[in-house]
């Protein structure tokens, strides 16, 4: 029952992630990729995104606190995070950026600041969410049990 | 008592008027006696030089002496004491002593002082007729320096008419001169035309003839001659009132040719031509034509001469030297002309005879082949006719020919026989006129998806067609793989027909790929290199007709849309950690053997031409990403090694897919991709090898 329990827990939690459009479709797509002979495929891509974009933020910090702001160095960061994010479905972050992008442009610092707030406050949540996904999944392997598949009718 | 006294009484008396007179004079004699020497004394001192200072003193003494006498025998004419007239006495004695002497001396002195007043004479003379002749060597240095400046003038220049023209005005400078002229000779050598003259500044053009005496004298002679100032040559000016004419001179200028000038040999002798000049003294002047003044001219005549000829030689040697330029010039654009329309000929010959011999063997090889086969012993006979009919030619090369026929080829097909038969026959014929030996092999079979991918093509066959695949291989002259993109262009000839044994390709080679590409299919030629034979493979879409599927040959299946990608070997290239595993993640999934890299350089470095595609992400802002592309066309130039070329980009709108095309990429994904976007996209891709549709 417990094993079933969870399951339906994980369902319900990861329909929810949808819903505040926080993952998109492209999780999904992950998630397929993940077989028997990839069975990690998912938590390994997650990790190195979680890493990759630590460090990205960390460096944006840095960059945006200079006294004169070098809008060169920081686009490619926001770019890759932008990368990054949308190829993993984190979709808000990826819109975040998206913002972000635009005040870069426009150079104008007190905006790219308000946006890496931003970035930062949906990175966090996402990657809350999703190591809450993961532990609950590890749950129901350590039970013995499946993960079931995603519907995708939604 | 009257005294005796010692008195000398005159012998007159003193009332006379004689003595009277007597007495006068004698004052006077005195007087003049005394004053003489102190006159002399005077003089003398004066002069600086008197050699008979002697003879002075004594004339001196003696006129002392004459006029103290004289002084005394004014007291003789009265009574007188007989002091006086001893006085007297003394005086006339000593008179007479220094008379005689001085009359003595004078017989010595007098011809001395004539001879003196000779000398002076003489001297003065002397004098005289040095004065005259320094004035004359003067004028004669002058003369000469006139002579070397107007040489000088003369000689430097090299214009012919300048130097007639100085030698005229230095002349009548010098000399001055009324009138100067040259006469040169015409032509014909029969007259003499007034040619330059100095004062006048147009002369009237008038000749003289040549045979004239007064001419004849001064052309016989180097000197310069005096001629009357009425001859012909002489009247130069209008006389206008003047009576008496200067003095005229003329004199012989030579005119030498360059065959003149031989080294031991004065050009004198073998002179024929003359020029004359005439110098005219002014008019109405006593002036005399002086020896000096004679030479003068004959030096400048000579030096006019030597000048001129110079003028002559160098005129002629600019003439000979624009003669040669107009020739060389002439001969070069002959020479170019000539070469060009040997090469125009020389190209049509071998284009002509190229093309028809193409078709000749191409016959000779099909008949050949047609031989082999099974035929009636009519079709032999007609087949062996034809062999003989062209047998000449087919007697230079005996080349065995191989057909393969594989077995999975339909007994039946549909397709255009005409074309195909024709490209059949080209391609053919080009592998027998390359090859001077060896073996001609023909191949023909269905084409396979699993074939070594082919330059522009790699076909699925469908269920109502197949790809033939025909090859013609020959161990010939082969070609060099730089040449065989230029093969199948129209006349595109790596080297000039006339210079190769065996022809290019001319129009046969672009006419069987026209044919290959209306029939779906493509043709191209492989060589490893010169001399190591060559492979002609060309693949035509052909329908299968329906007695094939009666005779039961196994269809090729077909279900194109899923097709396995089991051991496709990809490489995927993203700076993007994250994106890079999702796309390989994605295509692992679908069986693809997947290498990453995370550069372009390193991605140049990986590549080879086992991969058959490469997933590049483009969109990373600032890196010039499309280069890649390029990079990789230029690695893989054997169109069927490079992998296909795929852009993974975040925006996929008119002009980024513009771009990709412009850079030579055969398709564009939109990222993030989807399993199954991913997968149609491949299929497509393999399928058609170019995809800019699936968006």
């Amino acid at each position: 029952m417990e094993l079933v329990q969870m399951q339906k827990s994980l369902q319900d939690y990861t329909k929810s992630l949808f819903l505040d459009g926080v993952l998109d479709s492209q999780f999904l797509q992950l998630q397929q990729l993940q077989d028997e002979s990839n069975p990690d495929f998912v938590s390994q891509v997650v990790t190195l995104f979680f890493q990759d974009s630590d460090r990205i933020l960390n460096d944006l910090s840095l960059s945006l606190d200079q006294q004169v702001v070098d809008f060169k160095k920081v686009d490619p960061h926001v770019h890759q995070l932008k990368g990054s994010s949308s190829s993993i479905g984190a979709q808000r972050v990826k819109n975040a950026c998206v913002v972000f992008r635009s005040f870069c442009e426009q150079q104008n610092v007190e905006g790219c600041h308000r946006c890496l707030q931003q970035v930062k406050k949906e990175y966090y949540l996402v990657k809350n969410r999703l190591e809450t996904l993961f532990k609950l999944e590890q749950q129901i392997v350590a039970s013995g049990g499946m993960i079931p598949a995603m519907e995708l009718g939604f | 008592m009257m005294e005796v006294c010692n008195c000398i009484e005159p012998q007159w008396p003193a009332d006379e008027l004689l003595m009277k007179y007597q007495y006068i004079s004698d004052f006077f004699i005195a007087v003049a006696y005394f004053s003489i020497p102190l006159e002399l004394i005077y003089f003398v001192k004066k002069s600086a030089v008197f050699p008979y200072r002697w003879v002075l003193v004594q004339f001196g003494a003696f006129i002392v002496l004459c006029g103290a006498t004289h002084l005394i025998n004014l007291w003789t004419f009265t009574t007188h004491s007989r002091t006086v007239a001893l006085v007297m006495t003394t005086a006339k004695v000593l008179t007479a002593v220094v008379s005689c002497a001085t009359a003595l001396m004078l017989v010595h002195i007098i011809p001395d002082l004539l001879s003196v007043k000779t000398r002076e004479l003489f001297l003065k003379n002397k004098a005289a007729e040095l004065d005259r002749e320094m004035g004359l060597i003067r004028t004669q240095e002058e003369t000469g320096r006139h002579v070397r400046m107007l040489t000088h003038e003369i000689r430097s220049t090299l214009d012919r008419h300048t130097i007639l023209k100085t030698t005229l005005v230095e002349l009548g400078r010098t000399l001055a001169l009324e009138e100067c002229a040259l006469w040169m000779p015409t032509r014909t050598g029969l007259e003499l035309q007034l040619s330059y003259t100095l004062r006048q500044q147009h002369p009237v053009e008038y000749t003289v003839p040549i045979q004239l005496p007064v001419i004849n004298q001064v052309f016989v002679t180097s000197r310069a001659v005096k001629i009357s100032p009425n001859s012909p040559v002489a009247r130069l000016r209008p006389v206008s009132g003047k009576y008496l004419l200067g003095e005229v001179v003329a004199v012989r200028v030579p005119l030498l040719h360059l065959s003149n000038f031989q080294i031991n040999d004065w050009p004198e002798l073998s002179t024929k031509r003359y020029a004359l000049m005439v110098l005219m003294l002014p008019s109405d002047s006593a002036r005399q034509w002086h020896v000096h003044e004679l030479e003068l001219v004959e030096v400048v005549a000579d030096q006019v001469a030597v000048a001129l000829s110079h003028a002559a030689i160098l005129e002629e040697s600019m003439r000979a030297r624009d003669l040669l330029m107009e020739q060389n010039v002439a001969l070069d654009i002959a020479r170019r002309e000539a070469e060009t329309a040997i090469r125009a000929r020389n190209d049509f010959l071998a284009v002509m005879n190229h093309e028809m011999r193409t078709p000749m063997h191409a016959i000779i090889a099909l008949s050949s082949l047609l031989q082999e086969t099974e035929l009636t012993p009519e079709q032999r006979l007609m087949v062996e006719t034809v062999l003989n009919l062209i047998k000449p030619i087919a007697v230079v090369k005996k080349l065995p020919i191989t057909l393969n026929l594989a077995p999975d080829l339909p007994e039946f097909v549909v397709g255009d026989e005409k074309r195909l038969m024709q490209i059949i026959l080209n391609i053919v014929g080009n592998a027998v006129k390359f090859s001077k030996q060896g073996s001609i092999s023909v191949t023909a079979l269905v084409t396979k998806s699993d074939n070594r991918a082919p330059p522009d093509f790699f076909v699925v066959p469908t269920g109502s067609h197949f790809y033939l695949r025909v090859k013609v291989k020959d161990l010939g002259a082969g070609i060099n793989p730089q040449d065989i993109p230029k093969l199948f262009t129209k006349f595109a000839q790596t080297q000039s027909l006339a210079t190769r044994s065996s022809g290019g390709s001319g129009l046969g080679l672009a006419i069987s790929k026209r044919f290959v590409n209306l029939m779906e299919g493509n043709i191209w030629i492989e060589s490893e290199g010169v001399g190591k034979g060559c492979t002609a493979i060309f693949d035509v879409k052909l329908g299968i007709s329906n007695e094939s599927k009666q005779s039961g040959i196994p269809k090729v299946p077909a279900n194109p849309q899923h097709v396995n990608f089991a051991g496709l070997k990809v490489l995927v290239m993203d700076e993007n950690g994250v994106s890079r595993m999702v796309t390989k993640g994605l295509l692992v999934h679908l069986g693809c053997e997947v290498a990453t890299v995370s550069s372009s350089e390193e991605c140049l470095r990986v590549v080879s031409h086992e991969h058959r595609v490469v997933f590049m992400d483009v969109c990373t802002p600032g890196v010039e990403n499309y280069q890649i592309a390029l990079r990789i066309h230029e690695k893989f130039t054997k169109r069927h090694q490079r992998p296909l070329l795929v852009a993974l980009t975040g925006n996929t709108d008119k002009s980024t897919k513009e771009r990709c095309m412009s850079f030579g990429l055969d398709g564009v994904l939109l990222k993030p991709v989807s399993l199954d976007n991913m997968r149609n996209v491949l299929s497509d891709l393999l399928e058609h090898r170019v995809l800019y549709e699936a968006m």
